[in-house]
């Protein structure tokens, strides 16, 4: 593989990120997911990088999920979303940053078809303002938070206590980056690096130490697909997907995987569970699983903070393997406490991969 | 270099410009040629021949940097500051071959072993088709329509050679390896040309070459350097995925960029496709919309060797009815 081919795609595909003053609007499944993601993310910008990022409280779900799910229409999705902007633009705030990948695609979606047709535009803002009454201004800027994370790798990497280097051989860790469907597939030019050859990800691999696996099934659904996996006929097909990932994967022998979508890391995290459950499978090295992390909880690590702070614990594969071959210091006993006063802890029942 | 032959013969004299160091353009890089697979070097032999005239002065390794018209013809200023007077002008700016690493899914620059069809034409010429660790392939895919008939990158047509370049360079895979195994990749055949379809034939009877209509949807490279496809069936109604240790892509031919810079200076119309617009494609495929501009070749639309050299006689006839007309 020639990297040189893939830098100058990486360099085709380059956007404006904004510096400063985000809007920050959360998913509406990583908490559940993955809670310390989010948390984490506002933490690095708010303490380490000393950014204004604002949340409002009356933010809703873009319906995005419902939209890619054939259920929601689309005018009801660009009404909700329009009502997103008039929030943004109540709080005085003009760049979005949506920590969700299919809402940062359905925004740009919904912006390229404004673009396009601007009556379709216009009949959303007379739908809204007949609604609630409310009024908005679209975003001067959008990127997802992972294109935020990727511009400041560099302050990150600054700072970090860490880096993607296993302790004990002096390599780079090899990671297999998974991107989003909704980052770039359906508009290349909104993502760094496109959407063959996303770098977003791969950037902060980078600079964080880390090298990315390139491997066959790379740009292969994670197994989320919406319908593969909400028409539960079609579940099947979801942890079929996922399997396919894991089998081209490890030949690579890839020592963790790091996602920038909230249904990524869930699928291929759980479903390396019940891979192993049904056919004693695992894709890691000494018989363990493929640790998988959001961007933000790898970039927590890198910068010393605590494992169980970032949610680790409520992964099914262990991350246990990447922390060590790392050298972060942690607790294990740590792991399961619930901090709830008077409560005992507790383990959960089923062991991990 | 025909048009210019045809014009000296008839008495005029001509000044060919040519930007590369050697006239033939695309000719001096093919090994081969379709549908009877005679060498190339003939052709340019019979080129060069029409173009050795005490008419024609021959300008290489130079473009054009300015083109004038007034009442007395046009002025054609050079890269290098030569100035030179012509009655009529014939643009023959020919084509660029589609640059492949376009297509991104397709790791043209990227995988090692992923190579276009010119690629492959300089391995012919080399005679040796090797892999980039020194070995030869054993499983060969041929990717058809790169960059033609492609609304994503923008162009809509057929480069009409492609596929029997596909099938000329299949049955000449087998020729140097034996061995080997070679997949066409096609979404139709488009065996328009004479003796096309017989060769068509001759490589799946005689030659085994198998092919599959489906488009390529993605390369990648597995642990062992093999590249990997992924390409549907839509005979068979199945997803395919496949190793492969190379992949030559046939790249369609677009507008040149000393065309579309030609275009953007003097006003020269082009059409839909970006390459030359002639007046009218029926009766007069040679003319442009500037009195005393014609064209000749591929500067207007993919053609073979055949068709352009047949354009670039009609062009001449076009040239001398100006003359005769307009110049008398």
């Amino acid at each position: 593989m020639k990297l040189e081919g893939k830098k100058a795609i990486w360099s085709d595909y380059q956007k404006e990120i904004a510096d400063d003053r985000y809007f920050y609007v959360r998913s509406c499944v990583r908490q559940n997911f993955f809670p310390g993601s989010e948390t984490a993310f506002l933490k690095i910008m708010r303490e380490e990088l000393k950014r204004d990022v604002y949340e409002h409280p009356c933010h809703t779900t873009c319906t995005g999920i419902g939209y890619h799910g054939d259920i929601v229409p689309v005018e009801t999705a660009m009404t909700v979303v329009a009502r997103q902007f008039s929030l943004m633009t109540e709080a005085g705030y003009e760049n979005l940053l949506p920590s969700c990948i299919t809402s940062f695609g359905l925004y740009t979606e919904i912006l390229d078809t404004w673009h396009h047709f601007p009556e379709v535009e216009e009949k959303i803002k007379k739908q809204l303002k007949k609604a609630t009454g409310r009024e908005f201004s679209k975003p001067k800027n959008l990127a997802h938070a992972s294109d935020v994370i990727y511009k400041f790798r560099k302050e990150i990497a600054a700072k970090a206590k860490y880096k993607l280097i296993n302790k004990n051989t002096g390599e780079p860790l090899k990671v297999v980056d998974h991107i989003g469907c909704h980052y770039a597939k359906m508009f290349p030019s909104k993502g760094i690096g496109g959407a063959e050859y996303p770098y977003v990800l791969a950037g902060m691999v980078e600079e964080w130490g880390g090298r990315v696996v390139d491997y066959p099934e790379r740009r292969h659904c994670c197994g989320f697909g919406f319908r593969q996996y909400l028409v539960q006929a079609n579940r099947g097909f979801s942890i079929a997907c996922s399997k396919e990932k894991f089998e081209s994967m490890k030949p690579f022998k890839p020592d963790m995987i790091i996602t920038n979508c909230p249904g990524c890391p869930m699928f291929l995290d759980r479903w390396q569970y019940v891979i192993n459950e049904m056919e004693g499978k695992r894709y890691g090295q000494n018989g363990e699983g493929v640790p998988v992390f959001t961007y933000e909880e790898v970039a927590g690590l890198v910068l010393g903070y605590d494992p169980w702070d970032l949610g680790l614990q409520m992964h099914q594969t262990d991350c246990e393997p990447v922390l060590d071959k790392i050298g972060i210091d942690y607790d294990p006993d740590e792991k399961y406490n619930t901090s709830i006063p008077d409560e005992k802890t507790r383990i959960p029942g089923l062991v991990n991969v | 270099m025909e048009a210019a032959g045809q014009l000296a013969n008839a008495g005029y004299t001509v000044s060919l410009m040519e930007k590369e160091k050697e006239t033939g353009g695309h000719l001096n890089d093919w090994y081969k040629l379709f549908p009877d697979r005679r060498s190339s070097s003939e052709v340019k032999k019979y080129l060069d021949k029409k173009v050795n005239s005490k008419n024609i002065r021959i300008f290489t390794g130079t473009s054009i940097e300015k083109l004038h018209s007034n009442k007395d013809g046009f002025l054609v200023i050079t890269k290098d500051g030569t100035e030179l007077k012509a009655d009529a002008i014939v643009v023959a700016t020919g084509f660029d071959l589609f640059k492949s690493s376009r297509k991104e899914e397709y790791g043209y620059g990227i995988y090692d072993n992923v190579i276009t069809s010119a690629d492959l034409e300089a391995m012919f010429r080399k005679g040796k088709i090797t892999l980039t660790d020194g070995k030869s392939p054993k499983t060969v895919g041929i990717v058809h329509c790169v960059g033609s008939r492609d609304e994503k990158v923008g162009n809509f047509y057929c480069s009409k050679l492609c596929c029997v370049t596909a099938v000329k360079q299949a049955i000449e895979i087998r020729e140097h390896l034996p061995e080997s195994k070679v997949f066409c990749f096609y979404m139709d055949m488009r065996m328009g040309g004479a003796h096309y379809e017989e060769l068509y034939r001759e490589a799946q009877e005689a030659y085994g070459v198998n092919f599959i209509r489906g488009k390529v949807s993605e390369a990648s490279e597995s642990i062992n350097n093999k590249l990997v496809i992924k390409v549907e069936d839509t005979l068979a109604g199945r997803p395919l995925k496949i190793e492969l240790d190379m992949l030559v892509l046939m790249a369609g031919m677009e507008m040149s960029e000393g065309g579309i810079r030609l275009a953007g200076q003097t006003g020269l119309k082009t059409g839909e496709n970006r390459f030359f617009a002639p007046a009218d494609h029926h009766y007069a495929n040679n003319i442009s919309n500037i009195k005393g501009i014609f064209y000749a070749g591929t500067c207007t639309a993919p053609m073979n060797i055949t068709e352009t050299i047949s354009h670039a006689r009609s062009a001449v006839s076009e040239v001398i009815n100006y003359f005769n007309n307009n110049k008398a």
